[in-house]
């Protein structure tokens, strides 16, 4: 075990299961000769040459579509977006071809791909390029959406995410690349999609929370410790599938919880969370859920208009004191 | 018109011929039109009925596009369609039954009765589906492609689009990576003339195999209601992409004698009562390669009829089977969704809980 940041976790996921699986290739802007605009291709095309790694024009409707076709033929590619950001142009393909493939084909076309790339805010970069982008993939059924939140998570859940027979969005968290932790180096190191994990352990309210969040999240616990307040962080790690029995274990546990996620709050992941509890947990409330979230607003750029916009540690810290009625 | 217009009867290998084409070779294009024929026209009839829903988008009068673009292929080189596409599935090589049934919605369907009309796949003998979105299997295609040279095969992958689809996005970014990397695939614009109600030269100030040309995608143009000036292009065209000739375009200049799906008439808005009146007299291609054949004594009256009534009898068999076929069980509804069940969280969210 040996602590390496996250960006080299999933770098090491990447040439791993290219290595064990020849049908594994990875496609995008930049991922080949200028090692990935992120860098987490970072030396692959010397390793795997260039059928595997594999620079495409700015197409992104073009080459998802291509990744998804090569999947219909048995190929399991991993599709780069330089940011999810930029995969709104590949929707269409997304949406309508490689979620629905398994089921309009009878069974017989499955599409065992994984979409990759950063989603969500980094600091500064305007409306269009700052948007946590799970509800879209989210919405319709038949594809996978994965958000690591640390090094370990990283490697495990991509490495799954690669073996998967479904197509997975795999959304990593632009400003995590560079944060460290301990990464198991065994080649089958694989953590299974739809294990949450509780990140803290606390017993008076439940922060369930998903990908770049659960560092807030985690700063807000120590925060509330200092009042004495101990609190549970679930990070679901995966939206679908999803871990509904390890919500309901935390709410059973502390009777209080709050939702905080980077994305807009209407029709939101919380939304769907918050539904879940009401319906399958509710004689178990002691106040009723609360989400933190983005305002509702494109991001502004102004440093001081994002800051206040995106969810903090200080407004998880409120939601949970007002769950707990202190 | 196509080169075989100017061909003479001749003998091929002993037998009698036309233009290079030995007489069994025509019967089995014939045949093969014939029945698409047939069974567009039954499922024109169980749409009518009821027995057939949604949309349903028949491709009559195209028939020499399906029969001279893919029977050159094998069948493990990949098609890929848009939802005009019955008879391409029925080309390469799927059962007028299973395709039958799947438009009825039946469990023996190819799809299970879970696609309809534009979602037909077979991929036992690569027929890689139809699509409901104008040009999203252009980058599928190119994705077969890509597959095709990665693994070092010498497959070749074939798409239709309507002729309205070079103006989509994504026929241009697959145009432009099948040419960069040189890919095993021919994009075939079956091109009546109208995408839906509107008439291509309204809405393109570019000639279609000038669309190719930007990317340097090599484009012919072939008469595609002459089934064999069709064949014999596509049989050349798809061994040299076999060969490694890489990416192509063809525009197969076609009409559609139907309307655009089954809630459009034939004609109106968009063109004349006079135009389809000609075209379907003058541009049949299943009477133009009958009429060649009476006149080279390649076939008589006869025959045709023989022919004809062994088609009727194969589509009236899919119809049975279909008819008879049973409906798919309320229980298989969250099945094919994913490819399994997960073990671990739900994959599911419908209100129910647990």
């Amino acid at each position: 075990m040996a602590a390496i940041t996250y960006r080299d976790a999933l770098n090491q996921a990447l040439a791993e299961e290219m290595e064990r699986d020849e049908n594994v290739f990875l496609l995008g802007e930049e991922v080949a000769e200028y090692d990935g605009a992120y860098k987490v291709s970072k030396g692959l095309l010397e390793r795997f040459g260039d059928k595997r790694v594999k620079d495409t024009p700015i197409s992104e409707l073009g080459f998802a579509g291509l990744g998804i076709g090569a999947a219909m033929v048995g190929l399991r590619p991993v599709v780069e977006f330089m940011t999810f950001n930029f995969s709104f142009l590949a929707l269409d393909q997304v949406i309508n071809t490689a979620s629905k493939m398994l089921s309009m084909s009878g069974g017989q076309i499955g599409i065992p791909m994984v979409f990759r790339g950063p989603s969500g805010a980094a600091l500064q970069l305007g409306a269009q390029h700052s948007q946590a982008c799970e509800t879209w993939y989210l919405h319709a059924p038949g594809i996978k959406v994965v958000t690591p939140s640390t090094p370990a998570d990283a490697k495990g859940l991509l490495k799954a995410a690669i073996r998967d027979n479904d197509p997975v969005a795999f959304m990593e968290g632009e400003l995590l690349y560079n944060v460290k932790g301990e990464v198991p180096d065994d080649a089958d190191f694989v953590i299974p999609l739809g294990v949450a994990d509780l990140k803290r352990e606390g017993g008076d309210v439940s922060i369930i929370t998903h990908g770049p969040m659960v560092h807030v999240a985690l700063q807000a616990a120590a925060h509330l410790a200092k009042d004495g307040i101990e609190a549970d962080v679930l990070d679901l790690r995966s939206l679908r599938p999803l871990d509904v029995d390890a919500i309901l274990a935390t709410v059973a546990k502390t009777n209080r919880a709050i939702y905080l996620e980077e994305g807009w709050p209407y029709l939101g992941v919380g939304a769907q969370i918050v539904s879940i509890i009401m319906e399958e947990a509710f004689d178990d409330l002691d106040a009723p859920v609360l989400r933190v979230t983005q305002a509702d607003v494109p991001l502004p750029y102004n440093k001081k208009l994002e800051i206040w916009a995106k969810p903090g540690a200080a407004r998880a810290v409120e939601a949970c004191k007002k769950v707990l009625y202190v | 018109m196509g080169e075989s217009e100017t061909a003479t009867v001749g003998v091929v290998n002993g037998a009698p011929a036309l233009g290079g084409f030995s007489k069994e070779k025509l019967l089995e294009l014939l045949k093969q039109m014939l029945l698409y024929r047939r069974f567009e026209e039954s499922a024109e009839e169980a749409y009518a009925i009821g027995k057939i829903g949604g949309f349903c988008h028949l491709h009559i009068g195209q028939e020499a596009a399906a029969a001279g673009c893919i029977l050159p292929l094998r069948q493990d080189d990949y098609i890929i369609g848009s939802y005009r596409e019955h008879t391409q599935a029925l080309a390469k090589g799927l059962s007028p039954e299973a395709v039958m049934a799947e438009l009825y919605g039946k469990a023996s369907g190819t799809s299970g009765g879970v696609g309809g009309s534009m979602h037909i796949f077979g991929v036992d003998v690569g027929f890689m589906g139809g699509n409901g979105i104008v040009g999203a299997q252009a980058p599928l295609a190119l994705g077969m492609a890509w597959a095709i040279h990665y693994r070092g095969s010498d497959q070749v992958c074939v798409c239709f689009l309507g002729d309205a689809a070079v103006n989509q996005g994504a026929f241009h970014e697959s145009m432009n990576m099948a040419a960069i990397w040189n890919l095993p695939v021919i994009y075939v614009v079956e091109n009546n003339a109208y995408g839906m109600g509107t008439k291509f030269s309204r809405m393109s100030d570019t000639e279609m195999v000038k669309k190719a040309a930007a990317h340097g995608v090599p484009a012919t143009v072939v008469d595609g209601q002459d089934v064999m000036a069709t064949y014999a292009h596509f049989d050349a065209l798809i061994e040299r992409v076999r060969g490694g000739a890489g990416a192509q375009f063809v525009d197969v200049e076609c009409y559609r004698f139907k309307g655009h799906s089954m809630s459009d008439p034939v004609s109106g808005t968009y063109r004349s009562k006079e135009e389809v009146d000609d075209r379907t007299e003058n541009a049949d291609p299943i009477k133009l390669l009958r009429d060649r054949m009476f006149a080279a004594e390649l076939l008589t009256g006869e025959e045709l009829k023989v022919i004809d009534k062994e088609v009727r009898a194969t589509v009236a068999a899919a119809v049975d089977f279909a008819e008879a076929a049973p409906e798919p069980e309320v229980d298989t509804l969250y099945e094919n969704v994913y490819s399994e069940i997960n073990p671990h969280g739900r994959l599911f969210f419908d209100g129910r809980g647990k």
